[in-house]
């Protein structure tokens, strides 16, 4: 038999130079662009990596969590643990946080997973208002007023302010992209086909001998190191550090919001999202209170006719894809016999 | 012959109502069995329990002779048991192709590229080749039934359960699934088909089951089991040719 599959269409050809392209023109901003520019481009990149992630939580595991928040104040937290009590560069917090996160993900998983549906959202709130609650307590890392990292450790990303800020930046920048390539290389791997299965029947994955819950587990882990370690970065970038700001659930308010409306269930989707969120975000945040108003019409007006978000809408009317998931069988030498 | 699947005084019941009442039978390798029965009488219940889907109140389900009554659903479909639901459950997301990889790349235990030649002969088998790159969500009703028959072939089963799969179709649709059905037989995997298309199922089975109230009524040659007086008066208002 002759038949070829193929991942690629002209399209993500286009897409995959044009986001070379952009990834090149990114790394170069520190030497020409201002710091309200690249502090803007930091956190646009920690919260599409962040979107990112629960997209592959929620739009591919089915595992709606609003408890990711979590992650991202532990990430935070574990950052001024590692740096003030272990002594450990600054920077390296970032991957030791993913791991330990991970690590801590486990247990976590195995009572949250106890839960079905509603009751599993429900479930992870709980657990990111125990952390806040915990780490609350501890009066080593400040209690309920928080604490700041110390000037030899932010000294210890790099001695000019420059040269730090461009360290943070291309941090979130690696950050970003590690995130989208590595969910992109895991959907068009083998376990990519089960969690797109379980993602539209969990019923017929499983008597197809898709194992779910390890499906399942192997996705909430994977978040849990990705939010963890972008905790750990966003608090380099915020230096002060609070329960109630680390455990916040606008942290994972946001990044619903921006996959709703970008697209569940596709890469592109939580690009689009975070596009979107930030160009209503910069000029409107002044207004307050009408900003905040205008979100949820947006976010209701794109549930109610776009259920599958802009991007979606705009997908399936030009069939494009540009991080295309999809095997595409072609048929020319099909009919030939062995 | 012996028995490639057996099940063993197995019960089911949901709340007070028992579904399954200690039911017994056994599949010979090779053989086409079909069950009928009133709504109602516990034949998608039956195929739940030997897939895993649902655990069993009582008694055993044995498979290649293994006890397989506490094994979770993928293991026995990686054992070799395939099934097609009543309601197609089609991943609507994905195309044909990618369907059947996912039986190929899970259930039968090969790697994805291993399976594309098999995913491939079954889409031929069950004329879903043109349609290889289709999303399952835009198939009509006969396209899904064929998607489901071929999704669980992808897995290389040795048993296949087939769940009212012609309910729904016409006359022609019914002649061409029973012929693939027959195809598939001779390719050397046994079946257990639950069906209210008589007619259809009597020219596939060696020997039919009737179910009534969770409970064996009837079992033998199919046509001898058709003309049993009592099976007529539980099926009241079937037609045989």
């Amino acid at each position: 038999m002759t038949s070829r599959v193929v991942h690629s269409t002209r399209a993500s050809r286009i897409g995959m130079s044009v986001a070379a392209v952009l990834i090149l023109v990114l790394l170069t901003v520190p030497w020409w662009g201002d710091r309200a520019t690249m502090r803007l481009l930091v956190e646009i990149f920690y919260i599409l990596a962040l979107a990112q992630l629960w997209n592959l939580l929620a739009g591919y595991g089915g595992l709606v969590s609003v408890g990711q928040q979590a992650f991202v104040g532990l990430g935070g937290y574990l950052l001024f643990i590692l740096v003030i009590f272990l002594d450990i560069g600054t920077i390296w917090t970032v991957p030791m946080a993913g791991v330990l996160g991970a690590v801590i993900s486990l247990p976590i998983a195995f009572i949250v997973f106890r839960l079905r549906g509603h009751y599993f959202a429900i479930g992870t709130w709980v657990v990111a208002e125990v952390f806040l609650l915990g780490f609350a307590q501890v009066k080593a890392l400040g209690g309920g007023s928080g604490m700041s990292l110390p000037i030899a450790a932010i000294k210890s990303i790099a001695a000019s302010r420059a040269d730090r800020d461009a360290t943070i930046y291309w941090l979130a920048l690696a950050l970003a992209v590690a995130v989208i390539a590595g969910i992109y290389l895991l959907l068009r791997s083998r376990y990519g086909l089960a969690l797109t299965a379980i993602r539209d029947s969990e019923e017929a994955s499983r008597s197809l001998g898709v194992d779910n819950f390890r499906a399942k587990l192997l996705v909430y882990i994977l978040a849990a190191f990705g939010t963890s370690a972008i905790g750990a970065l966003i608090y380099i970038t915020k230096i002060r550090i609070t329960p109630s700001a680390a455990f916040d659930i606008n942290w994972t308010v946001t990044i619903i919001f921006i996959v709703v409306i970008g697209g569940i269930g596709s890469i592109e989707g939580p690009i689009v999202g975070t596009l979107i969120f930030f160009l209503l975000r910069e000029p409107l945040a002044p207004y307050g209170t009408w900003y905040l108003i205008l979100l949820g019409v947006t976010a209701v007006v794109v549930m109610l006719k776009a259920p599958k978000g802009l991007w979606g809408l705009f997908a399936e009317r030009f069939d494009i894809a540009l991080f295309p998931v999809q095997r595409r069988l072609l048929l020319g030498a099909v009919d030939k016999p062995g | 012959m012996t028995a490639i699947l057996s099940v063993e005084g197995l019960s089911k019941s949901f709340g007070s109502l028992l579904v399954v009442d200690s039911f017994d039978m056994a599949l010979d390798d090779g053989e086409a069995l079909g069950i009928i029965g009133p709504n109602g009488a516990g034949k998608s219940t039956l195929f739940n329990l030997i897939t895993g889907s649902l655990p069993p109140d009582d008694g055993r389900i044995l498979f290649a002779g293994e006890d397989i009554t506490h094994l979770p659903a993928h293991l026995r479909c990686r054992a070799g048991i395939g099934r097609s639901y009543q309601i197609p459950h089609p991943f609507r997301g994905m195309t044909v192709f990618e369907n059947l990889l996912v039986g190929g790349a899970f259930g039968a235990g090969q790697s994805e590229a291993a399976s594309y030649d098999h995913c491939v002969e079954v889409l031929e088998q069950t004329g879903l080749a043109s349609k290889a790159n289709a999303l399952a969500g835009s198939l009509t009703l006969l396209e899904r039934k064929r998607l489901e028959m071929a999704r669980a072939l992808a897995t290389r089963p040795r048993v296949l359960l087939l769940d009212e799969i012609a309910g729904g179709l016409t006359e022609h649709e019914i002649r061409e699934l029973v012929a693939t059905i027959g195809d598939i037989r001779g390719h050397g995997v046994s079946i257990v088909w639950v069906e209210h298309i008589v007619h259809a199922l009597m020219s596939v089975v060696d020997r039919l089951v009737v179910i009534d109230f969770g409970r064996k009524l009837d079992e033998g040659d199919p046509q001898a089991v058709i003309d049993n007086p009592a099976v007529r008066e539980v099926y009241l208002g079937i037609a045989v040719e």
